[in-house]
């Protein structure tokens, strides 16, 4: 390589176009520094610390008017690409980050274990996803999810005095390291496949997505890059959770500390659909009519599998973990229609923003209610909620409402958006399944609401069950994020207004 | 001055939401005071309705009048809260503030546990039914119907009495059901006609122009069909609707059964037919079997029933099929005959629902085996309830509306299929049979042995808390039954241009088919 192609890489390398993942990365790691300078009693700042400078992050990038100046251009030689859709999931994860720094905070307190790691990995995490959606290289990509993954690795089993954690740590990490694996395998695959010199369309640069789209359109039916590619979308539908890779999910959600349950069901799942969106927009095109019905089933299996498994859940954790594939599999739907109708892309955004708020709102509620124990969650404890906590209770109807979809909530038109697309990419059955598991998921939702609002039957003489822990008093911080989840739910399900234009017609 | 009313129309749905915002944000508001703020919310609906009453003159005869546009930020699909009243939804939207203001009345004065929120979820649901009738977008309208919807079930689940947990799920799931598959019908419709608007006149207009393949016409009509019917308890999806009526407190049932329930009917008169008239040709057949079996069929289980609500429940599921005969006519007749009937039906059902509750208070049990001899002490009661029992049978006779309703439905039928008449008037004389029993034995024949103390005991007539809301519904039952033209002459200008259409496209596709 000459001075002068390396002085071309140079020039790509447009730090500024990456500083929120860069400021990032420094404040994770100042974290740690502040921890051994901070005398003990200021430890409690050292999260707070994070929060603000997160929140001035998302602040900055939601006004960020110079972004999109890097629309389109290859960053970094090739390793990245941004675009309007990656901005909107930056956004998303910093959102989800500060969100889970909160619950974190909260779920901390209930236990005697190092603290400021755990905001050191979310942070590192975050970065990770930021830069994952922006990937255009498959180095890239799979670092970045390895980042993710081994963040996770640790993060899951973070209470490391509960042996539910301990088990799902251990399950996460074989089970991850398995679909890593996969990945990898798929990847080399690709890259053999398209560095082969006597195809047509070879590549030097074969695990870049450009030239590798490139090679696929002048080899469609190569064996290898199918196989390949099929590998790959393995992996990655082992990060969302979509059937058949969706085994780890029970048990780790339940086995993880709550905050991290929450991290996994919204950041993670994003973070698999960000990079599915990339890699069937831009690298497998010439493979749909190969991907497609494999990802049609896939998505009838999951909203089938996730509603069904449901149904008869008794811990809360292991049921936001399930009726979490059955969202898996909606999303999917708005992916499998986004190959044919632009526009479902802005959906599978929309509706994710829409999780993002419900699930936060409800796991806010399951942390505030979890016992040192944590993953004991049973919707029992959940009885009476109404009463005895009506805030809790009104913000947990409202997070579960728009899970259910239920209008007027934000869940019921982002709903709504995916089985337009889904019409409109005429998917009939599809849709059949879809509106049975919205049926389905009906019976467990309505479940959980019915024992936190309606009084439970007692019989004369029984007593009432007795309420599991004394409560901790919600901040006014937590009360202030809880009403801000639940007030924009409520909303986005009246008026979307300019949200549709920023998600949908970008 | 027309921007006034549409700012009314508006105003209609909003105040009664603004209202329970006050009350959901004001939590230790004394008592009276969270009954003056539900108050203004139910009063508002229904005097604006009587307004827009006076005020209606369409341009066309029939035709949407205070129309409004608001954007919410999904029109870049075509959805905009349009809002607008013609000649069907006229009716209705009065009937919604009426059946709303005596519901809401009557809860007031009610002794339900945690009244502020039992009135908020009330007045929620008030908004959503002055908004259903006030749409012409078809996506508001289906908005507005489930934001009326989910209150229904809390209340069910939360304020009910025996079974409600059971009850409650079973209602949601069903109605669920029903509302996902007439969603499903609608955003088909949307795709299918090509038109980029959810708007109803929109959407008209381009279906007029390019109608649907019949293929299409007939798998939308029959999505629409399903949906709407388990929405409004067609045989043989009817079984959540006596359960949830039984369990459901009593002004929950009232605005359920007297309004909402009647979202699906008007949404086949509004949209199904005329947009999709030869899928509604095709199937009407299979809609006139279902409709005789709500008759029939429910009309023999009604008889057996020991329960006062249930019977009430059933009764109501059975005068569904009256309505859905009228609609399966495919006829100006027959669907301008629903429109009346689902008026008078309303104002009646929900009466009969707020008595039912008025003669629980003072017998303590639901079961008619037991109760007897009332009249004694509660003339009032015995005669209002009188009334209404006699109002739904649709006795032949001046001012009472259920009896033109179904008159002009059965004159449909006659047209449509002769010999359904004969089970239609035999399903009259079912539910005669079963009206004048309850009556009976309720209020006259001696009481029973367990009865007797209680009967002994202090019992008082109807309080006047009881008796304005039950006036209100008998004076506007009588005004539309003594002169029935008041609704419907707008009802039929309304309605005549879309049958001419449809029977010209249908003549067209049968001429096409004989070729």
């Amino acid at each position: 390589m000459d001075l002068q192609t390396l002085s071309e890489i140079a020039k790509t390398n447009q730090w500024s176009a990456i500083y929120p993942e860069v400021m990032l990365g420094v404040l994770a790691l100042g974290l740690l520094v502040l921890e051994l300078l901070f005398p003990k009693r200021w430890h409690t700042l050292i999260p707070r610390i994070a929060v603000l400078v997160q929140i001035g992050l998302l602040a900055g990038l939601v006004t960020c008017g110079s972004c999109s100046a890097f629309y389109g251009k290859e960053l970094f030689g090739g390793l990245l690409l941004q675009g309007s859709s990656t901005q909107v999931f930056r956004i998303f994860f910093l959102l989800t980050s500060i969100l889970v720094c909160y619950l974190g905070m909260v779920a901390l307190k209930k236990q005697s274990l190092p603290r400021i790691e755990f905001f050191h990995i979310v942070l590192v995490i975050t970065g990770a996803m930021m830069l994952l959606v922006q990937s255009n290289h498959f180095v890239m990509l799979f670092v970045a999810l390895e980042t993710i993954t081994v963040g996770f690795y640790i993060l899951v089993s973070y209470f490391r005095k509960n042996p539910l954690t301990l088990e799902a740590g251990l399950k996460y990490l074989i089970l991850g390291g398995l679909s890593s694996a996969i990945l990898l395998f798929g990847i080399a695959l690709l890259y053999g496949a398209a560095g082969n010199p006597a195809l047509i369309g070879s590549t030097a640069q074969s695990m870049n997505f450009p030239s590798l789209l490139t090679f696929l359109q002048n080899n469609p039916d190569n064996v290898v890059a199918i196989a390949g590619m099929l590998l790959v979308i393995s992996g990655i539908a082992f990060k969302i959770g979509a059937v058949p890779f969706q085994i780890w999910i029970p048990d780790v959600y339940q086995g993880a500390p709550t905050p991290i349950t929450a991290f996994l069901a919204v950041g993670s799942k994003a973070a698999g659909f960000g990079i599915l969106l990339v890699l069937i927009d831009r690298v497998f095109v010439p493979l749909t009519s190969i991907l497609l019905p494999l990802l049609a089933v896939m998505t009838a299996a999951t909203i089938l599998f996730g509603n069904l498994t449901a149904l008869n859940q008794r811990n809360t954790k292991r049921l936001m973990g399930l009726s979490g594939i059955s969202h898996a599999g909606y999303l999917l739907l708005g992916v499998v229609a986004s190959v044919s109708i632009p526009w479902a892309e802005g959906a599978v955004l929309f509706y994710l923003f829409t999780y993002l708020l419900a699930a936060m709102a409800v796991f806010a509620v399951m942390t505030h209610l979890a016992s040192p124990e944590d993953s004991d969650l049973e919707i029992d404890h959940f009885a009476d909620l109404a009463k005895q906590r009506p805030f809790l209770g009104v913000i947990l109807a409202i997070g579960i409402g728009s899970m259910a979809g239920v209008p007027p909530l934000a869940g019921f038109i982002g709903k709504l958006l995916l089985f337009i697309a889904a019409f409109q990419a005429e998917l009939y059955w599809l849709l059949g399944i879809a509106i049975v598991g919205v049926v389905l998921s009906i019976y467990y939702y309505f479940g959980w609401i019915k024992a936190a609002f309606f009084d439970s039957w007692k019989t004369p003489g029984q007593e009432a069950a007795p309420t599991p822990t004394a409560f901790p008093r919600i901040t006014f911080y937590g009360k202030l994020t809880m009403i801000g989840l639940a007030v924009a739910t409520v909303v986005l399900g009246f008026f979307q207004g300019p949200v549709t234009d920023w998600l949908i017609s970008r | 001055m027309n921007d006034i009313n549409a700012i009314l129309l508006f105003a209609a749905i909003g105040c009664p939401l603004l209202c329970a915002v006050f009350l959901f944000a004001g939590k230790s508001l004394g008592n009276s005071l969270v009954k003056g703020i539900a108050f203004v919310g139910f009063l508002a609906p229904a005097v604006i309705s009587f307004w827009l009453w006076t005020q209606y003159a369409p341009e066309i005869p029939g035709g949407y009048d205070f129309i409004s546009k608001t954007s919410t930020g999904l029109q870049s699909f075509g959805i905009v809260l349009h809002l607008g009243l013609n000649g069907v939804s006229l009716p209705l939207f009065i009937l919604a503030g009426v059946v709303g203001l005596a519901a809401g009345f009557y809860a007031m004065n009610s002794k339900a546990e945690r009244l502020s929120q039992y009135l908020l979820l009330l007045l929620v649901m008030q908004a959503g039914l002055m908004g259903v009738f006030a749409s012409v977008d078809v996506f508001f309208f289906y908005f507005f119907h489930e934001l009326a919807l989910i209150p229904t079930f809390i209340m069910i689940g939360v304020w009910g009495g025996r079974d409600r947990h059971f009850a409650a799920m079973k209602v949601t799931i069903y109605l669920t059901l029903g509302a996902m598959l007439s969603l499903a019908g609608l955003i088909v419709l949307y795709v299918k006609s090509g038109a980029t608007s959810f708007d109803l006149l929109t959407l008209r207009e381009i279906l007029a122009a390019q109608p649907l393949s019949e293929i299409a016409q007939r798998n939308v009509f029959a999505l629409l069909l399903f949906g709407f019917g388990i929405l409004v308890s067609l045989w043989p999806f009817h079984t959540w609707a006596p359960l949830g009526y039984g369990a459901a407190p009593s002004s929950a049932a009232m605005l359920h059964a007297g309004v909402l329930k009647k979202f699906g009917l008007y949404g086949l008169i509004q949209i199904g037919l005329p947009l999709l008239p030869s899928g509604g040709k095709e199937l009407a057949p299979l809609l006139a079997w279902l409709a005789l079996g709500n008759v029939v069929i429910i009309g023999l289980i009604t008889l057996v029933q020991r329960d006062l609500k249930q019977m009430l429940g059933y009764s109501s599921v059975m005068h569904m099929g009256y309505c859905f005969l009228g609609v399966a006519c495919v006829s100006l007749i027959g669907s301008s005959g629903v429109v009346i009937l689902m008026v008078a039906h309303g104002l009646t059902v929900a009466l009969l629902f707020m008595l039912a509750t008025c003669i629980y208070h003072r017998s303590q049990t639901f079961d008619m085996l037991e109760i007897g001899g009332l009249v004694k002490k509660t003339p009032v009661l015995a005669a209002f309830f009188s009334f209404a029992i006699l109002a739904s049978i649709g006795t032949p006779g001046p001012g009472l509306a259920n009896f033109w309703g179904e008159f002009t439905i059965f004159l449909a039928v006659w047209d449509f299929r002769s010999w359904m008449v004969v089970p239609a008037v035999l399903g009259v004389i079912l539910s005669a049979v079963y009206g004048l029993r309850a009556i009976g034995r309720i209020f006259f024949g001696g009481p029973t042995e367990s009865f007797r103390e209680r009967l002994d005991s202090d019992i008082q007539d109807m309080s006047w808390n009881e008796r304005i809301p039950a006036l209100l519904l008998i004076v506007v039952l009588l005004i539309v039954g003594i002169w029935p033209r008041l609704v419907s002459d707008n009802v039929n200008a309304a309605l005549q241009p879309e049958f001419t259409q449809i029977e010209q496209v249908v003549s067209l596709s049968e001429q096409s088919s004989e070729e």
